[in-house]
């Protein structure tokens, strides 16, 4: 990589401090829409493009490294680029630009911020993403982590006058900043003594056993909480649907991994090697997490709270596999840790394309229906037939169904926990196959609420009047759905090539010399022959072909008449679209089964009311267990201290001068 | 090219047997009910009278409609073809493993109830709701009899697990006699039999698999009664190829002489599952709907069970 006069580390950082200026030029003509949405969001995705294939083919060169003298004196900013930040950047890049697309048609007047205000943000949050993911050494990843969250706040609360917006905001930036700390803290214990906050000198430092857990617990909550694992969740389904859809999708999609690619970063590179019970860890909160995500977004009737809550899953599902990858990396069985490792940055891959599909989906639902709500949508596959197409490749996707990317990574996950039985711990090798029993109640579980999602959303009839009206999404929202559709296909066509790509950042990291993956590159083994073997462009063709030769046999050797009648429904003859399932009729049995998962309100009619109403509330009991005690028990705090609040200049003197006089003390 | 042979005699079989099987099923049924037997052909008179049908449309049917009854046939002959029922060495086996199986039949499902929510009718959506509700609970407890037989025989490849314990000793192995019981029951579920849904009714409050069919008619229902039978189909050579594996050709020497055995053999096992099943389903009473997920628990548990067994014991 190092060879010759192009650098893709150098490429790279231009090409991300491109959309930094991208978006300074929105504030040119901070009101013209125009000028966002015809010049500069496409220009973002150009952007997207570049750096989407710089990344690509830097993953298979070596590391590099870049010192800029910018930011403060003897503070350089070290940059390096390897193999895991290629991954995430292609990710970023590929992801951003079917995105930017998307909103080169969305974005417009009157919905909260300036559109050039909007168009800095949102090409800030890019750029900061991008350097956190090049960032070496703490002191610019940090500015760049919290470039991020500030940007992806003002984006959230774009539409500022509504006050639920307001406090979804005020949530995700207070959880982002315990995080933070979190993370601060974190690299304060990796650099070990030496006081050097470069990664390289984190990487040197050797840590006692006991601080290299507390390490990576740190590293754990805070990244666990900018992810959204249980319970640090609680952000997560209020702002990603507060936030306009392409903002939504950007964060769900691409910020989501930002966090997944900070906790690989410090377990897998900078503390080296990971003791193997770590992994217990992410294990147990991952499936806890999974779980958890999938049951409320069930019970959803929100379209975009219900994919807030399905990322809540896929990143439960995420963690689990980092949790295998250390297991099995610290009883030294790298091959399978290597696998494990692929499978996470697969299924992280997968995620932002068909998450950021869904997301752009329910936006195009939004602008032409003005409806977010489950209970008011339906039938659109008739007036919105681009967009509901579309969005059906990323539901079969994310229900985890062959051939498409999402089964890939999940088949890989399965197939790492098949071999966790092998692991020489007594218990952890009886319990870890049972792993594999909750991902695919998850998976399974994924493709009940994406079913509901599809159908209540796209099929059946229309449950508003005013839904006659809804309109097909433009061209560049359906370029930007293609796109994405595009790469969900693609990557689950190609598991091979993906793989062998993807097998680079276990090599680079030390951990295997090559990918011991593809016997041809279109058929892909994930250990040595020994396990299964799963062949996506086969099983397409054959499916295909099934499909082609019944659908012509069925129509030469018979007739194809076909007449058009009202619906059937066993010879009732007045059915209107309030007689279809709901969306809380739909999540109902899921209410029912889980039910201590709930925290459920419910008002039922009787038989003597005049006017009556059903009704049904679902909280979040993690709420009420975990964070209301908190709130009131800081504000509790907050009271008390609150007489140090004497109002008189006198007093606060007065603590100035004992304050100081401590601190002699000290020093003395 | 004797592989292929197999593979392409397999489909056929699957095609042709599976409303055979159907016939013999609701046949044994009806002489267990003291009821007057139809012909074991009725499947293949009712598929032929539904090809001959002009199809009849609900006026907000979406192209979606229309195109589930192939998507979910395509899955299920694809899913016969993975299968071991006559030979182990089918070359497609190569494309999909048992993990793809249960991915497979979930693809069917899903565009089954997908189909089902399109008319957007009252008795269709219900219908998808409680498929998908059996669906996530014996999705989980397939895959876990499924992991047992890859950890026995350390693949997921169905045809290599088949071979491999067709070719171990012998004996009582508690822990596949648990994931049995659990794949009897998945079996029963998700094939929408007695106690979880019952396939001779049209009662809005016990059905499931039918209340999604109501919209279809002539061809299209035609596809997916045939699918439904297919599925049935294979789901009992699934249980064949993990319970009862012998029989079946294997071996990597082609050897027409045991191709040409293991036909009358898969249908004395057709013959006797069919005869059992038949005996469950008039034994048994249908399960309120929420039972259900008690009945599939319990199938997970023993799979589980089954996990644990094999785990601990090594048996």
């Amino acid at each position: 990589m190092t060879s010759g006069s192009f650098s893709s580390l150098a490429t790279c950082s231009a090409l991300l401090a491109g959309w930094g200026v991208i978006g300074a030029l929105g504030l040119l003509r901070p009101g013209s829409v125009a000028l966002a949405r015809r010049v500069l969001f496409p220009l973002g995705a150009l952007v997207g493009v570049a750096v989407a294939t710089v990344a690509f083919f830097g993953v298979t060169g070596g590391t590099e490294q870049l010192v800029l003298p910018i930011g403060l004196p003897d503070l350089p900013v070290h940059l390096r680029g390897d193999a895991l930040s290629g991954v995430f950047l292609f990710l970023l890049g590929a992801a951003s630009a079917g995105i930017s697309l998307f909103g080169a048609g969305y974005f417009r007047a009157g919905e909260g911020a300036a559109p050039g205000l909007l168009c800095l943000q949102y090409h800030l949050f890019l750029a900061s993403m991008g350097f956190v993911l090049l960032a070496d050494d703490a002191y610019s990843f940090m500015v760049c982590w919290e470039t991020m969250a500030l940007s992806s706040y003002f984006l959230v609360t774009t539409q500022h006058r509504i006050p639920e917006i307001r406090s979804a905001g005020f949530l995700y930036l207070l959880i982002a900043h315990l995080g933070a700390i979190a993370i601060l803290l974190c690299f304060g214990v990796m650099q070990g003594g030496s006081w050097q906050f470069t990664f390289d000198a984190m990487r040197a430092a050797h840590l006692s056993p006991a601080w290299a857990a507390i390490a990576f617990a740190m590293a754990l909550f805070g990244f666990g909480a900018k992810a959204g694992l249980v319970p640090m969740h609680v952000w997560l389904p209020e702002a990603h649907p507060a936030a306009p859809s392409p903002v939504s999708a950007l964060m769900s999609g691409v910020m989501l991994k930002t966090a997944l690619y900070g906790l690989l970063r410090v377990s897998f590179d900078l503390l080296g090697d990971p003791a193997w019970w770590w992994g217990l860890l992410p294990i147990a909160f991952g499936l806890f997490t999974a779980i958890y995500g999938v049951v409320f977004a069930a019970a959803q009737v929100d379209m975009k709270r219900l994919l807030a809550y399905s990322s809540i899953e896929n990143i439960g599902i995420i963690f689990t596999g980092v949790g295998l990858a250390i297991v099995f990396l610290g009883v030294g069985m790298t091959v399978l840790a290597s696998l494990a490792l692929v499978a996470v940055l697969y299924h992280a891959v997968n995620h932002a394309f068909m998450k950021s599909l869904l997301f752009l989906g329910t936006g195009s639902v939004l602008h032409a229906t003005g409806q977010r709500n489950l209970g008011r949508l339906g039938g659109l596959i008739h007036r919105m037939p681009w967009v509901a197409w579309l969005t059906l490749v990323g539901v079969l996707a994310i229900a985890g169904l062959p051939p498409l990317n999402g089964f890939v990574s999940e088949w890989l996950l399965l197939q790492a926990f098949l071999s966790a039985h092998e692991i020489p711990q007594p218990f952890v090798n009886m319990l870890l196959p049972l792993g594999a029993a909750l991902v695919a109640l998850a998976a399974a579980l994924a493709a009940y609420v994406m079913v509901k999602f599809f159908g209540v959303v796209f099929l059946g009839q229309p449950r508003e009047t005013s839904l006659a009206n809804a309109h097909d999404a433009g061209w560049f929202e359906r370029l930007g759905l293609l796109w994405l559709a595009l790469g969900c296909v693609a990557l689950g066509l190609m598991p091979t090539q993906v793989i062998m790509w993807l097998g680079r950042v276990p090599q680079q990291l030390g951990m295997i010399t090559e990918m011991p993956a593809a016997s041809s590159w279109w058929h892909l083994v994930p250990v040595a022959g020994r396990q299964a073997a799963y062949a996506p462009l086969v099983f397409l063709l054959a499916i295909v072909v099934t499909v082609g030769v019944t659908l012509l046999l069925v129509n030469t050797v018979y007739h194809r008449r076909t007449r058009r009648a009202v619906p059937w429904d066993c010879g009732f003859a007045r059915l209107d679209a309030r007689m279809q399932d709901t969306a809380e009729g739909f999540g109902q049995p899921i209410r029912h089964i889980f039910q201590p998962f709930f925290d459920m309100k419910r008002e039922l009619p009787t038989p003597f009311d005049q006017q009556p109403r059903y009704r049904v509330e679902i909280g979040d009991r993690i709420w009420r267990i975990a964070y209301l005690p908190l709130a009131r028990g800081v504000q509790r705090v907050a009271e008390a201290l609150a007489w140090l609040q004497q109002g008189r200049i006198a007093t606060y003197l007065l603590y100035s001068f004992v304050t100081l006089l401590v601190l002699l003390g000290f020093v003395l | 090219m004797l592989n292929w042979l197999t593979q392409i005699l397999e489909v056929l079989a699957a095609l042709l047997a599976a409303p055979l099987f159907i016939g013999w099923v609701n046949q044994c049924r009806a002489w267990l009910q003291n009821k007057s037997a139809p012909s074991a052909l009725l499947p293949y008179r009712n598929l032929r009278k539904l090809f001959h049908k002009e199809a009849v449309l609900a006026n907000n049917a979406s192209p979606f409609f229309r195109l589930a009854p192939y998507v979910v046939f395509g899955a299920m002959v694809c899913a016969a073809a993975i299968i071991p029922t006559l030979g182990t060495r089918l070359p497609f086996s190569n494309a999909a493993d048992a993990i793809a199986l249960v991915g497979l039949f979930a693809t069917a499902r899903v565009f089954m109830s997908l189909a089902a929510f399109d008319v957007g009718t009252a008795f269709g959506t219900l219908g998808a709701r409680r498929e998908m509700l059996v669906g996530f609970l014996a999705e989980p407890a397939l895959l876990m009899v499924i992991f047992l037989a890859s950890l026995i025989s350390t693949s997921t490849a169905l045809p290599t697990i088949s071979e491999g314990l067709a070719t171990r000793a012998l004996g009582l192995y508690p822990s596949l006699a648990f994931t049995g019981v659990a794949f009897a029951l998945v079996l029963l579920a998700e094939n929408a039999r007695i106690p979880v849904d019952n396939p001779a009714t049209h009662l809005e409050l016990t059905m499931i698999h039918e209340a999604m069919l109501l919209e279809y008619s002539a061809r299209h229902l035609a596809l997916m009664e045939w699918s439904a039978a297919l599925k049935l189909f294979n789901y009992a050579c699934i249980g064949f190829a993990l319970f009862l594996p012998w029989g079946v050709a294997t071996g990597d020497a082609p050897r027409p002489l045991a191709l040409l055995a293991a036909i009358p053999i898969l249908a004395f096992k057709l013959f006797a599952a069919g005869g059992l099943l038949a005996l469950v389903e008039t034994v048994s009473a249908k399960l309120r709907i929420f039972r259900a997920p008690e009945f599939l628990a319990t199938a997970f548990l023993f799979a589980v069970l089954g996990l644990l067994v094999h785990l601990l014991l090594g048996a």
